[in-house]
């Protein structure tokens, strides 16, 4: 990481601090608007979150890494996330699975080359009755069929900033 | 985005939540507390721990900080109508913590929403705003003097087991999400050490309704010990998957016939870490007295190969155990590895004996009800479909059987 992207890290991590708190409850909050952000939380990042909470970074390592949502490693600016559930898999996710795999290009657990796409298995998302579903970062689509990940997937490609990495404003709302 | 399928008309459709509310605060805490423990609600989480006395334990520690804490971490498989709720009926939700918070003396009440619902938090979060505005959150409360409560929505971060209640304390301060050893239980010292009730979603919804129609008519469902209605969560091999409401005390096979699922070979009930019901025994009742349940109802039509069901479960439990305890971190991997086995053929009868023995290991000695329960599918699985699973064992194992 660049000083300057330190730098603005860290006036950013400060604000989140003012905002919420110096306390360790902060930690996770602060960690959702870090990945929101960067799509990925490394460890410039780890240091300095830790710094401004007082904690070691070791701390930070360890709770980003426990949940799924704070994956520390780069991910792509669409996160596909598909339900693995039984109801989704009844519901006939495995062909779902495929379709995303190819209109994709790359595997479950792959980020695409150009950052655009992260493709990813999700646990029950609370969508039972209308499987197969799947996330795509926070928004939710249901009873997919091979003809809306193809809908899906334009929609994402028409969608991307094309440049910047980094999203604007923030995640905490 | 999601079209809401209904399978019939749900009570709190019919519910005023504010009028629930003033009711609750025109009582003293204590009646409020007593009111809970009469209607005989248990938790709607599937754990069925009495509301009542939960509240009674909170409101009974002294100190002034106290916390109300709402679950909705709703990850349990097949488990979706929390969603539901918080989608359309939030007030009630909310009038429920209000109504916990003055029970147990309370003056934060947070929402603990998983990450995979992070679409309904500006929803909520614009009802809660509207509450403040209305003078239903804020100081004084419904114009009790003196009555101070707001509530905050927190995130989840991908973790299933965050819906248990002290690993969700945890979360909340800050930590990896492993489950605390108890006691000491959150009711003593819960968030941030202070005494805190953890309540499902609908059970603070429900507790709302008590207040708004009284504990007689929250009694005139369900049965005596299992009171109440309850919000069913059905998904599968069926006509009209949905959110459903019954009484508590309703057969497996009348909740299948109103669901379109007649010719159903087994159903999961309590999702991934309940119990899989073969046809057999579809006379049984859900009620905390035969077949304890948060909702889930997984229906899986006569072609299904119920050692896949068991994989699945497995996977995920592999994937969402905390790793603090060995025999369910480990246990739940040797399980999914026997699942293969079994369908390889390869599995003998001595080792499924031997998995039962894990079975009990993982049961006693995990922490938490993650790895207490992770097994109990495959071993239901196991024991109701034996034939057809050990079918697949080459001859010389299977004979040995």
């Amino acid at each position: 990481m660049l000083v300057t992207q330190q730098e603005q890290l860290r006036t950013e991590v400060t604000a989140l601090v003012d905002r919420l708190g110096p306390g360790r409850s902060s930690l996770i909050p602060i960690l959702q608007d870090v990945k929101w952000r960067y799509h990925d939380i490394d460890s410039d990042a780890m240091q300095i979150i830790a710094d401004l909470l007082d904690i070691h970074p070791v701390e930070v390592y360890g709770v980003a890494t426990f949940y799924a949502f704070l994956d520390p490693e780069a991910q792509g600016e669409f996160v596909v996330r598909l339900c693995t559930t039984v109801s989704c898999e009844l519901a006939g996710k495995e062909t779902i699975a495929r379709q995303l795999e190819t209109e994709l290009g790359i595997a479950f657990g792959e980020t695409s080359e150009d950052g655009r796409f992260t493709l990813d298995h999700a646990a029950c998302m609370g969508m039972c009755d209308q499987g197969p579903a799947l996330l795509v970062n926070d928004k939710v689509y249901t009873r997919v069929t091979p003809e809306t990940v193809r809908q899906i997937v334009a929609e994402c490609r028409a969608a991307y900033s094309g440049h910047a990495a980094e999203r604007q404003g923030g995640y905490l709302v | 985005m999601s079209t809401e399928t209904r399978g019939n008309t749900l009570t709190f459709a019919s519910i005023d939540a504010d009028a629930g509310l003033r009711a609750a605060l025109a009582l003293s805490r204590p009646d409020i507390i007593d009111t809970v423990s009469a209607s005989g609600m248990k938790g709607r989480g599937g754990a069925g721990f009495p509301t009542g006395m939960k509240w009674n334990f909170a409101g009974s520690e002294k100190g002034d900080e106290k916390y109300v804490i709402c679950n909705a971490d709703e990850g349990e498989p097949g488990t979706f109508k929390d969603r539901v709720i918080l989608t359309e009926f939030p007030d009630l939700v909310f009038a429920g913590m209000t109504i916990a918070g003055r029970a147990i003396g309370a003056s934060l009440g947070i929402v603990y929403l998983r990450g995979e619902y992070t679409y309904l938090r500006s929803h909520l979060n614009a009802v809660i705003k509207q509450r403040r505005a209305a003078g239903l959150l804020g100081e004084d409360v419904g114009g009790v003097k003196g009555f101070d409560f707001d509530i905050i929505v927190a995130l989840g971060a991908g973790a299933y087991v965050c819906g248990e209640e002290t690993a969700l304390i945890e979360s909340l301060e800050g930590f990896r999400g492993e489950p605390r050893n108890r006691p000491p239980f959150p009711v003593v010292a819960g968030f941030r050490n202070c005494p805190t009730t953890v309540n499902n979603v609908e059970t603070l919804a429900s507790a709302a309704c008590i207040f708004a129609k009284g504990v007689d008519w929250f009694k005139s469902f369900g049965t005596d010990r299992s009171t109440g209605f309850k919000l069913f969560s059905i998904s599968g091999d069926c006509e009209q998957p949905g959110v459903y409401e019954f009484p508590f005390g309703i057969t497996v096979e009348d909740l299948l016939k109103e669901v379109g699922g007649g010719d159903a070979k087994a159903v999961q009930i309590g999702g991934a870490s309940g119990t899989c019901v073969p046809r057999k025994d579809f006379s049984r009742r859900m009620a905390f007295e035969d077949i304890p349940t948060g909702g889930s109802v997984i229906v899986f039509g006569p072609g299904r190969d119920m050692l896949d069901v068991a994989g699945n479960f497995l996977e995920f439990f592999v994937d969402e155990s905390c790793g603090q305890c060995t025999p369910c971190r480990l246990g739940n991997v040797k399980m999914l590895e026997a699942v293969g086995m079994l369908k390889d053929g390869t599995c003998s009868a001595e080792y499924v004996a031997e998995l039962r023995e894990l079975n009990v290991t993982m049961q006693v000695a995990s922490k938490c009800g993650l790895g207490q329960t992770s097994s109990n599918a495959f071993m239901s699985i196991l024991e109701h479909f034996g034939d057809e699973i050990m079918d697949r064992a080459p001859q010389a194992e299977s004979a040995r059987s």
